[in-house]
Formats: C-alpha cells, sequence, structure tokens
C-alpha cells in the first residue's frame, strides 16, 4: 500500500514542478515545444531514476560529511552519458535542448531527491519515487510544451492546426509567455489540490 | 540494516576517491561507444547540406576543402569541371547570437540554394528564415547586383516581418560567403601569377609571400 503511494507522491500531491516549484529553469526555457519537452522529462528522468538507484544502494557506504559531492558527482556522470547519447542518435532533439541538458546537474529536483528520499529508503522505494516524481515533472513540462506551441505556434507536436499564415499568439513561445503559463498551470494544480482534498 | 559509515578522514578520501574513479572509467567507456555516431551524424549533416545547395556533381566535396576567414568552402565538380561552390558561412549578429548557413554558390558568385543549418533564433519569428518563402528571393540572384541588405536598409531583400535583426544577419552571412568566394578566386590567379613570376623573378614572389 505505502508502496503505491510513494508512486504517486510525486504525480500531483508533490509534483516537483507545479507544487514544490524546483527546477523552474528547464521549465521555463525550454517548454517552447511539446517536442522539447517530452525530451527534457524523459532525459530528466532517466538521470534521476539511475541516480536514486546508485544513492539508495550505496547510502551506508558514503560519509555524511561528504554526501553532496559524492551525489553530485554521481548525478553528473549521469548527465554526461545523457548528452553524449542524445547527442549521437538523437542530434536533433540535442541541439533544441541545447546547453539544458548538461545544466540537469544542476537541476533541484534531482540532488533534492537524493538527499531527501532516496538517501533515507530502500532501493525499490527510491526507483518508486524516482519514476513518480520523473512522472510528474514530465507531465507537467508536456501541459506547458502543448500550451505554449499551440498558442504561440498553431501545432503540438509539429502537427498544425492552422493554416500557416495565421496569426498567432507569439508572445506564448517567448519567455513571458513561459512565466505566464506557469502561473496559470500551478494556480490550476492548487485549485485541484483544493478541491479534491489531496 | 549496516550502519553508516563514520565521516573520518580515511574514509571520505576513500569514498570519493572510488567514486571519482567508477564515474571517469564509465564516462570513458560511453565515450568511446558514441563516438563513431556523432562523428558521422555530424558529417551526414554537411553531406545532406552539400546535396541540397550545390547543383549537379559527381566529387566528393568533403575532401576538397578550404578555409577562408573561419568560411568553409567546399567544391563541387562534375566531371573535373566546375559546378558551383558550397560555403559554410556564419554570422554572430542573429538575435541570439551565432548562426550558421550553408549557401550554394555558381561558379559565376549567383546564389544557388541556400540551407540554414544551426540556429537559435526566437521560434516562431527568427526561425522563418529557414523556409522557402524567405529563402526563395535569393535563388537566382548574384550578389554583385542583388544588394544584400533588407529594403528599410536601402536593399533588396524582403525581411522577415518582425524580425528584421534576424533578416539582417542572414544577409550578412550570405554577403560573407560571397565575399569569400571572390577572395578564394583572387588568391588562385595571384598563385597563377606567382607560380609565373617566381622563375623569372625570386626575390619579388618572397615579397609577395610575406603579404
Amino acid at each position: 500500500m505505502s508502496a503505491i503511494k510513494y508512486l504517486t507522491n510525486g504525480l500531483l500531491k508533490e509534483n516537483p514542478t507545479l507544487v514544490l516549484v524546483l527546477g523552474t529553469c528547464p521549465t521555463l526555457a525550454v517548454t517552447t515545444s511539446a517536442n522539447n519537452a517530452i525530451g527534457m522529462g524523459i532525459a530528466t528522468t532517466f538521470v534521476l531514476l539511475c541516480s536514486n538507484i546508485l544513492i539508495a544502494a550505496f547510502k551506508n557506504y558514503i560519509p555524511n560529511k561528504v554526501r553532496i559531492p559524492s551525489f553530485i558527482v554521481i548525478i553528473a556522470t549521469f548527465v554526461t552519458i545523457v548528452n553524449l547519447v542524445m547527442q549521437a542518435y538523437t542530434p536533433d532533439l540535442h541541439k533544441s535542448l541545447g546547453v539544458f541538458i548538461p545544466l540537469i546537474v544542476v537541476n533541484c529536483i534531482i540532488l533534492g531527491r537524493a538527499e531527501a528520499f532516496a538517501q533515507k529508503n530502500s532501493v525499490f522505494h527510491s526507483i518508486l519515487d524516482a519514476i513518480g516524481m520523473g512522472l510528474g515533472f514530465t507531465i507537467a513540462l508536456l501541459a506547458m510544451g502543448s500550451i505554449r506551441e499551440l498558442l504561440g505556434n498553431g501545432s503540438i507536436f509539429n502537427y498544425k492546426f492552422v493554416s500557416n499564415d495565421a496569426k498567432t499568439i507569439l508572445l506564448f513561445i517567448m519567455p513571458p509567455g513561459a512565466f505566464i503559463t506557469y502561473g496559470f498551470l500551478i494556480a490550476l494544480t492548487n485549485n485541484i489540490k483544493k478541491k479534491f482534498n489531496i | 540494516m549496516s550502519k553508516k559509515i563514520e565521516s573520518t578522514l580515511l574514509n571520505m578520501i576513500l569514498s570519493l576517491t572510488i567514486i571519482g574513479i567508477v564515474a571517469s572509467f564509465s564516462l570513458g567507456f560511453i565515450y568511446e561507444i558514441t563516438k563513431k555516431p556523432i562523428e558521422t551524424s555530424a558529417k551526414q549533416k554537411v553531406i545532406n547540406a552539400l546535396k541540397e545547395v550545390l547543383p549537379e556533381f559527381n566529387n566528393d566535396p568533403m575532401s576538397e576543402k578550404e578555409i577562408i576567414n573561419d568560411i568553409e568552402i567546399y567544391t563541387g565538380k562534375k566531371n573535373n569541371e566546375i559546378t558551383g561552390y558550397a560555403i559554410k558561412t556564419f554570422t554572430t549578429k542573429g538575435f541570439n547570437g551565432l548562426f550558421s548557413l550553408m549557401v550554394g554558390l555558381l561558379p559565376d558568385g549567383t546564389i544557388n540554394k541556400i540551407q540554414v543549418l544551426d540556429q537559435k533564433e526566437t521560434p516562431g519569428l527568427g526561425t522563418k528564415m529557414s523556409e522557402n518563402s524567405f529563402l526563395e528571393q535569393f535563388y537566382g540572384k548574384n550578389p554583385s547586383s542583388f544588394k544584400l541588405f533588407v529594403k528599410k536598409d536601402g536593399g533588396d531583400v524582403d525581411a522577415i516581418t518582425a524580425s528584421t535583426i534576424t533578416s539582417r544577419a542572414f544577409c550578412e552571412a550570405v554577403q560573407k560567403a560571397y565575399d569569400a568566394l571572390m577572395k578564394k578566386k583572387s588568391n588562385q590567379k595571384n598563385t597563377i601569377t606567382d607560380s609565373t613570376s617566381y622563375k623569372t623573378k625570386d626575390s619579388s614572389s618572397i615579397k609577395n609571400d610575406n603579404l
């Protein structure tokens, strides 16, 4: 029973982006399209999953005083692996995400989960937590990316809903649109949480 | 559950060292695996762009590369006759800094085709420069008569609506490509005259080399 709770925790109750407001830098910067959002979400989930597993497995062998440098080295290793693999096999996605792949290293969600969860819990629970948190992050990014791409470019996943010369609200593709969308999504989440008493 | 090891100096040094060694080994391993695909995908991108912008060719333009002012010139040949040049040019004046283009020029400098390679312009605004509606106005024009400025600056180029900065940068990059080709041509002429004068006047060619 409690195992499922770890999995669903990240989806809504403690959604890293919309409730805890962590990792806002990639959230605001890469969500100009649904494709970018999904790519970023999957890359982050992978890093989170791997680092959570390793840290939970070796938590007893990492002295408390050097735990942060150890975590960062482990996280940075996985981020570099993701970076190289994406560069090799999905060069276009890698290009459009640009510097935000290496920046996953300093994403608060990953270090936050290592610090707050993986170093105190078992490997199995850490896996569930990582999947839940990663999914929550991906869903939030996907929502942002879809809304911004739809309003700003008239398409979702590059599928056009309007004709090519139709006027779209370009503001939503640009940085201010990211903040506006983010604000409305957080408000919506808070409302849902209140209504269903989550 | 076993107890967490204490934070003694030895433990800290040991654990950090082991983590560092394991991390660097695994990174080295992944680097070796991905090195080849990364290289081929980068090369493939250039080849695709070459095919796109050059007229017919049957040589390997990658092997005939020349660099003038950081601009790469690939020569396309068919049966040893030059059919065109593909020039990888760039500008730093884009709305978000650097972007690069592959410009295909015919031997006389007329623009054949242009393809946008790397760019990080504003999606929905500056990115329209990759669309044919913007690019087609350049095709078949010769920069010696076609003024590569936006109309606002007194040139012949229709700027993208709300993206004048991108359009200006684009023109600058194309102009640079044309200039590089002209420089390459005049260099070739110089080397021909140099080599003929070399036999007669040794000292003058040395002077030219120093220039």
